[in-house]
């Protein structure tokens, strides 16, 4: 067989044109920037990076869905396709927030790490192959946790990033043994023939062992409950775009390749789900944790008296919602679960975004810190306005559109006759208590009164309010225009 | 006629522009949103001289619009919209004419209310059920923060509580309607093709999908015992807020049980329509009975509307024509009615006095200092009883017959809830202007003057005067547009279903 | 079809004086006077001119108009006359005119009062003449307005619970109606007054709401009439009468007894009996077994009064339930009796007519008394008012007697014409109804007796200026109007005799 590496190098010009982003960075940094302030070292950095993501995304575009890569190692379906250009828009934006609050330091190794990591989050998304997909799930993890901690002032930080460290090693763990668990069951390591394999394959304590392993390691990945004990801490410490991107690419790339995984990887072993029992398979095991999610993260958000933290505990219902998506992918496709996760995606850069400009001023992310807002910062106030609204899922925002064709999806699959319905119906009345939080938070933006010590105008770094715009004016265009997202599947 | 999608392009166009205005000058947002509400009433003025009634939905535009879902942005337009719509641009009017004193954030607030407007207008020209839940959410968090901000007494709670309510009840319409939209196979969300899919529903499905997509829509348009956020959110909120939510915002919930609930799932209306019909009738007499021992006027307004509506859905729910008929007659009438009383009772009064409690304001004699809101409470009070020659009575006649139809009893009590309105109506009226006993002699000195009714006031209580003596002398106007739309297939369906 | 619109002319020239006081500023007391008296006696002039021009011959409704409406509820604007409107029309246009002639001195703002009492007035003709269930219940309802604020705004101390009590009483009554009629739409798609008459009388309404089954039917009778009961009011729903009566001022008073409790008697009249015959005549023992508790009670309960109001309001409940009497009298199961029918029948419109102006009379003088004494009316309160105010003591005698029923006046004949139908229908209840005769004398003439004959005492102790400007004015010609018609009752009689006879026809024989 020949291996066809002008194949794989031309799949890969997103992810080459990264590194040599990242390299570019280190290296101007390294020869003129040594002694320029850290805001100058940043920006320059930043620049440099946001033009190696434009290029990854006109690479992608223009490479388009071609199929299989390199002998079956990569698919550059749709569905990657889109999940890697959604994923590059995210840095993008992520790049633009981090120019807006504090600035991290070393600047230019901060923008180096985000590269890398969204080269992990590239791999995954057209990952074919289990040592590949562990491969970069590795990568975009370790970035994380770098990034996670790279805030050297603040002793959360560090907290923040030991915590997401061992928490995501001992994930990694557990997949990697599920992974070879699999390949020792079935004689393979592409899903495709794994897929094949499992039609066959006789029931054994093993492939259950795998399935859960490969499910924690899931949990784990997208805030899960009850997998979720990381995030809160992770959000609350790490430096506002950090948590952003962990928010945000992190989720999204992470749940196309473990859709990729469940659906058709370990489809046979779905299982099904009846109120009579039904067949063994991860299906029961992720509405589980969908259940699980959505009540934990939803209640323990409506005492939180932290923005960040909030956020955080919404992050883990939201995980909840899609993971229902995952589950309906089987029958209606990706297209309701890459809508919903890259929606949201952008409406949590946004948010921490809004964080990362205030939080300097005001020396940390409570909910009362955003007193006022609408008129110290009319535009923070109305991107704010845009995102939480839809986070909660209020017309005509894209959160509502993700939402609807998600629980659509899980409907579809058996009416309220099935659990899977009534978790979407579960989904859509803790909705509901959803909206109270965020009107917590939208309350204190455009009701309140500001802070007595507080009621400067706040200024917006140029490029942070081009990023803010942008995603606000994504999130409304695709809640007003679905099928620019849906038609591509 | 294809005018119509103007209203609420205007809107948001206006709320946009009165944002920017508000930047300037409160009197520029003003002007701004005053001449976007006119011109949004006037298109749908012009749209009714233009309007033909026929016994189908007309439609208006029809765009292929999430193909992935079978969603289409379907506009359309019938009788019984063409009558919700005009109500909306009345209602709109006033309430800018009745916000013309707020100096606070005055672009945000119109910004506000002109989003509101504009999810009004868009619930009642949808034709697609997707495309009517969103303008129906639309509708919903710009009522957090005209409460919120500029609302009075308890308003941070009473919001909340009105949104969570209005969000919980939309949650569980959302449910209903995308079960069936799931069950029937996922081919579109148009009325009508809901409706075909629906037909091959098995009656214990069509019961349950009923009853998550009434009562959800039955919560907003303030059914017992889901009413309880009404009473608080309408008195939280500032003057034009509580005339819009209780005049038209309320009638949401309504037209969607009439548009969307009743036609989709006729089996679902029969099992259900004995409950329903005496959560109505208990609802006009209950709330009519707290009405009667409010100590704030105010909230006397607020449980009123509660009881006006509970004569709405008892028209719904005996399900014929007639009875329909008056429900949507009562719809608009009541929702003149209630901006009115609103309107004195905040803006006039509450205003310039800076009290609602009735025991304070019996010791004024505000019949001789502000004659004028004197008389307008007046008359409104009595179209609210439902006197003759108003618009309230033909509609409460109709409900009346059509409900005596269905089941004599239902009648029966609601002619008591008839009674008790009277009662607590006159009780407020009295109270609140006629207080001090005067014995047909000398008359006692005044007291220090308050300020003189402006002339918006004046301008939106004669408009909304005009609109309820006009409709109540000469119904015909509007029930010549709303009976014809009652004979479209969908609603004969939905009426049918729910004759004995 | 339609005539010239003399009838809506009848309607709206009052609420055409309201609207144009309304409007005019409050400057010139003489100016507002004369808008308000023009409107008020246009009624008189229209209806005279309508007198005139009535065919006395023929029985039904002459004059009508009649235009489509409201298409969906299948209402008409059909204004139409017969006898019994015709006379009820010129009592309003004598007493209204009265009423308000005499209130001037004593109300403040009287462009308001003015105001008020030309709705009220409008309100009254519009129940007298309208045919169809919409514009009547309008005209029903709206008359309580102006009269609740009349009474509230103006009245004695007790005012305002008299005025609550009074409209909530009514509106309880008319919640019942607008039910009952609520059902009879539903059962014929009608609400014409006329075409429900013949339904009624063939007997198809009741065979259509028998269709409701259970107790639907009787109750949809029951609600029609309690909706007419409290207004005349029908004993035992007569509580709200004494305060409402004795509080109003004197104008309102006048009116109150002399017209609008005549539109109760008219609702008996013109709709429940043609609409529901055959349950009027199963319904008709105990109801006069209640009419007669009414004019018993009344007539004895005046006798134990000492405010000289109250004694002339239970007065009124004693004369207006006589109407009722003879009413269900003749309605009752009995022999062959159609001359004591029409004498019943006729005697009540006449007793309507006749106690209109000696009861309004009479307030007129208690008003009288009332202004001279400082606002004390009691019966104490006065001695020897004979000597010193001789015109007005004379004149006020003659309103007693007439109210007493003393042959050439015309209280009389109303009174002899229900006493002979009833007695030939069922004398046990002219016999009970008698003592209703003896109490009312009674009451009366300890009246005259205390407050006129004796010593000068109380009052009239003081300086008493005898009767002069408008109340002298309106008294007399109330005066005059009694003996006129009570030597010729014939004017009277001539008007609606078809229409009794009419009525007397349509009952069914035993």
């Amino acid at each position: 067989m020949n291996p066809d590496y002008a194949g794989l190098a031309a799949g890969l010009l997103p992810e080459a044109a990264l590194v040599a982003g990242a390299l570019a960075v280190l290296g101007v940094d390294l020869a003129w920037l040594r002694r320029s302030a850290p805001a100058r070292r940043l920006r320059t950095a930043a620049s440099i990076g946001a033009c190696a993501v434009l290029v990854a995304i006109g690479c992608s575009l223009r490479i388009g869905a071609v199929g299989e890569v390199f002998g079956g190692v990569l698919a550059l379906d749709p569905l990657a396709v889109a999940t890697r250009v959604g994923v590059l828009v995210l840095t993008l934006l992520v790049l633009g927030v981090s120019l807006g609050g504090r600035v991290a330091r070393p600047p230019a190794e901060y923008v180096v790490v985000v590269l890398f990591a969204t080269c992990g989050f590239l791999l995954m998304a057209a990952a074919q192959q289990l040592l590949v997909a562990f491969l970069a799930l590795e990568l975009a993890s370790l970035s994380l946790y770098i990034l996670a901690g790279f805030d050297a002032s603040r002793p959360e930080a560090a907290e923040a990033a030991v915590k997401y460290f061992l928490f995501g090693a001992m994930a990694a763990a557990f997949l990697l043994f599920g992974f070879s668990l699999l390949y020792g069951l079935t004689g393979s390591i592409e899903l495709a023939q794994i897929s094949v394999a499992l039609v066959h394959a006789p029931a054994s304590p093993l492939l259950s062992a795998a399935l859960v392993m490969v499910l924690v390691a899931f949990g784990f990945k997208v805030a899960a409950a009850p997998f979720h004990l990381w995030a809160p801490d992770a959000y609350q410490g790490a430096p506002a775009p950090s948590a952003a991107l962990i928010a945000s690419g992190s989720k999204l790339a992470g749940f196309v390749l473990f859709t990729r995984l469940l659906w058709p990887g370990l489809g046979a072993l779905a299982g099904g789900f009846t109120w009579a029992g039904g067949g063994p398979g991860w299906i029961p095991i992720a509405a589980i944790l969908c259940a699980l999610s959505l009540l934990i993260g939803n209640f323990a958000a409506l005492v939180q008296t932290d923005l960040r933290r909030l956020l955080a505990y919404s992050a883990i219902a939201h995980s909840g919602a899609l993971l229902l998506g995952v589950i309906a992918s089987g029958s209606s496709g990706p297209a309701p679960l890459f809508y919903y996760a890259a929606t949201y995606g952008l409406a949590t850069v946004g948010a921490f975004g809004v964080i990362a400009v205030i939080e300097p001023m005001a020396g940390g992310a409570k909910i009362t810190d955003l007193a006022g807002l609408s008129r110290r910062s009319p535009f923070l106030a109305g991107c704010l306005l845009v995102y939480i609204l839809s986070l909660a899922g209020v017309p005509p925002l894209a959160g509502f559109v993700g939402k609807f064709v998600v629980f659509a999806a899980a409907l579809k699959m058996g009416g309220l006759a099935g659990p899977i319905g009534w978790l979407a119906v579960l989904a859509i009345a803790l909705s509901a208590v959803a909206l109270y939080y965020y009107l917590i938070v939208l309350k204190q933006a455009l009701v309140a009164a500001p802070a007595p010590g507080a009621s400067g105008r706040i200024r917006v770094p140029l490029a942070t309010a081009f990023a803010l715009a942008a995603a606000a004016a994504l999130i409304l265009l695709l809640g007003l225009f679905p099928s620019l997202l849906l038609g591509r599947f | 006629m294809s005018l119509l999608p103007w209203t609420f392009l205007l809107s948001l166009l206006g709320a946009g522009a009165a944002l920017a205005a508000g930047r300037h000058s409160a009197a520029a947002a003003r002007r701004v949103a005053l001449g976007t509400v006119l011109a949004s009433w006037a298109v749908v003025v012009a749209a009714a001289f233009r309007f033909t009634p026929a016994p189908r939905l007309q439609t208006l535009v029809d765009l292929a619009w999430i193909p992935a879902l079978g969603v289409r942005f379907h506009l359309a337009v019938d009788g019984i919209s063409l009558t919700l719509l005009m109500l909306t641009g009345i209602a709109a009017t006033a309430g800018v004419l009745f916000s013309w004193n707020i100096e606070e954030r005055t672009g945000e607030f119109f910004a506000f209310y002109l989003t509101l407007i504009a999810g009004v207008y868009g619930v009642f020209l949808s034709a697609d059920a997707f495309l009517f839940f969103v303008f129906y959410e639309l509708a919903i968090v710009p009522k957090y923060f005209l409460i919120a901000i500029w609302g009075s007494t308890n308003r941070e709670y009473g919001a909340m509580k009105l949104v969570l309510y209005s969000f919980a009840g939309s949650a569980l319409v959302l449910a209903g309607l995308l079960w069936a939209y799931a069950a029937g196979g996922g081919h579109g969300f148009g009325f009508e093709d809901l409706a075909a899919a629906a037909a091959g529903f098995t009656r214990g499905q069509q019961i349950g999908m009923f009853a998550l997509v009434f009562f959800g829509f039955a919560v907003l348009a303030g059914l017992f015992p889901f009413h309880t956020w009404a009473p608080t959110g309408h008195v939280a909120a500032p003057t034009a807020a509580s005339m819009l939510l209780a005049g038209v915002v309320m009638k949401l919930g309504a037209y969607g049980c009439l548009r969307v609930a009743m036609p989709l799932f006729p089996a679902g209306l029969d099992f259900w329509q004995p409950l329903v019909a005496w959560l109505a009738v208990i609802g006009i007499v209950y709330a009519g009975l707290v009405a009667l021992v409010q100590d704030d006027c105010k909230f006397v307004i607020g449980y009123s509307s509660v009881s006006h509506m509970g004569f709405v859905m008892l028209g719904l729910a005996a399900a014929n024509l007639r009875s329909v008929a008056g429900a949507v007659l009562q719809m608009f009438s009541h929702g003149v009615i209630a901006g009115l009383l609103f309107a004195v009772v905040g803006r006039m009064v509450y205003d310039r006095t800076h009290t609602r409690k009735l025991a304070e304001l019996r010791l004024l004699p505000l019949a001789r200092l502000l004659p004028f809101a004197a008389v307008v409470f007046v008359l409104a009070g009595l179209a609210s009883m439902g006197l003759p020659g108003f618009s309230g009575f033909p509609a409460e006649l109709s409900i009346l017959i059509g409900a005596w139809q269905a089941a004599p009893l239902w009648a029966a009590v609601a002619a008591l809830g008839v009674l008790v309105a009277a009662a607590f109506t006159l009780r407020v009226v009295v109270a609140t202007f006629f207080g001090p006993a005067t014995p047909g002699g000398e008359a006692a000195p005044l007291p220090a003057p308050l300020p003189p009714i402006t002339w918006p006031e004046r301008a939106g209580a004669l408009l909304l005067l005009g609109a309820t003596v006009v409709v109540g002398l000469k119904p015909d106007l509007l029930l010549n547009w709303i009976v014809p739309s009652l004979h479209s297939p969908l609603l004969q369906a939905a009426l049918k279903g729910g004759t004995p | 079809m339609n005539g010239p619109p003399i009838l809506s002319a009848i309607i709206f020239a009052p609420f055409a004086g309201a609207l144009l006081l309304a409007l005019v500023p409050r400057a010139r007391p003489a100016a507002v006077r004369a808008v308000a008296l023009a409107a008020s006696l246009s009624t008189l002039a229209l209806a005279l001119a309508c007198a005139g021009s009535f065919d006395r011959g023929a029985a039904g409704y002459q004059l009508v108009e009649r235009h489509a409406w409201i298409s969906s509820l299948n209402v008409h604007y059909y204004l139409g006359l017969d006898g019994l409107s015709l006379v009820l029309i010129l009592l309003t246009g004598i007493v209204a005119p009265a009423g308000l002639a005499v209130s001037w001195s004593q109300a403040r703002d009287p462009r308001l009062f003015s105001l008020l009492f030309l709705a009220a007035q409008g309100s009254a003709l519009g129940v007298f003449l309208a045919l169809d269930f919409f514009h009547w219940f309008l005209f029903w309802e709206l008359s309580l307005v102006p009269t609740f604020f009349l009474i509230k705004l103006w009245g004695g101390a007790g005012a305002s619970r008299a005025a609550y009590q009074f409209v909530i009483y009514t509106l309880a009554g008319s919640a019942f109606l607008l039910l009952g009629f609520a059902a009879i739409f539903a059962a014929t798609g009608s609400l014409d007054f006329a075409a429900l008459g013949r339904l009624g009388a063939s007997g198809e309404l009741s065979a259509r709401l028998a269709s409701l089954g259970g107790f639907w039917p009787e109750a949809v009778f029951l609600g029609v009439l309690a909706g007419f009961a409290v207004k005349v009011p029908l004993y035992p729903f007569h509580t709200w009468l004494p305060a409402a009566y004795a509080e109003a001022p004197t104008g309102v008073s006048m009116f109150l007894t002399g017209v609008m409790s005549k539109m109760g008697v008219y609702g008996f009249l013109r709709i429940l009996w043609p609409l529901f015959p055959a349950a009027l005549h199963a319904a008709a023992g105990p109801l006069l077994w209640l009419a007669l508790g009414g004019v018993v009670f009344g007539a004895f309960a005046a006798t134990r009064q000492d405010d000289l109001k109250r004694m002339v309001a239970y007065s009124s409940l004693n004369h207006v339930s006589y109407c009722l009497m003879a009413l269900f009298a003749v309605v009752s199961p009995a022999g062959p009796s159609a001359p004591a029918a029409t004498a019943a029948l006729s005697g009540a419109i006449l007793q309507m007519f006749n106690h209109g102006l000696s009861a309004s009379a009479l307030f007129l003088c208690i008003g009288v008394l009332e202004s001279r004494a400082g606002g004390r009316r009691g019966l104490g309160d006065f001695g020897g008012v004979r000597s010193a105010a001789p015109i007005f003591a004379g004149l006020c005698g003659i309103a007693m007697f007439s109210s007493l029923g003393l042959p050439g006046l015309n209280g009389f004949v109303g009174e002899f014409l229900i006493f002979r139908g009833v007695f030939g229908l069922a004398p046990w209840a002219a016999a009970v109804g008698c003592l209703g005769l003896l109490g009312t004398a009674l009451f009366l003439l300890t009246f005259w007796q205390r407050v006129f004959h004796g010593p000068r005492a109380g009052a009239a102790a003081g300086e008493f200026r005898d009767l002069a400007g408008p109340n002298f004015v309106v008294l007399g010609a109330l005066v005059a109007l009694m003996f006129l018609f009570g030597l010729l009752p014939g004017l009277l009689t001539g008007i609606y005799n078809p229409l009794v006879t009419a009525w007397v026809g349509g009952l069914p024989t035993p």
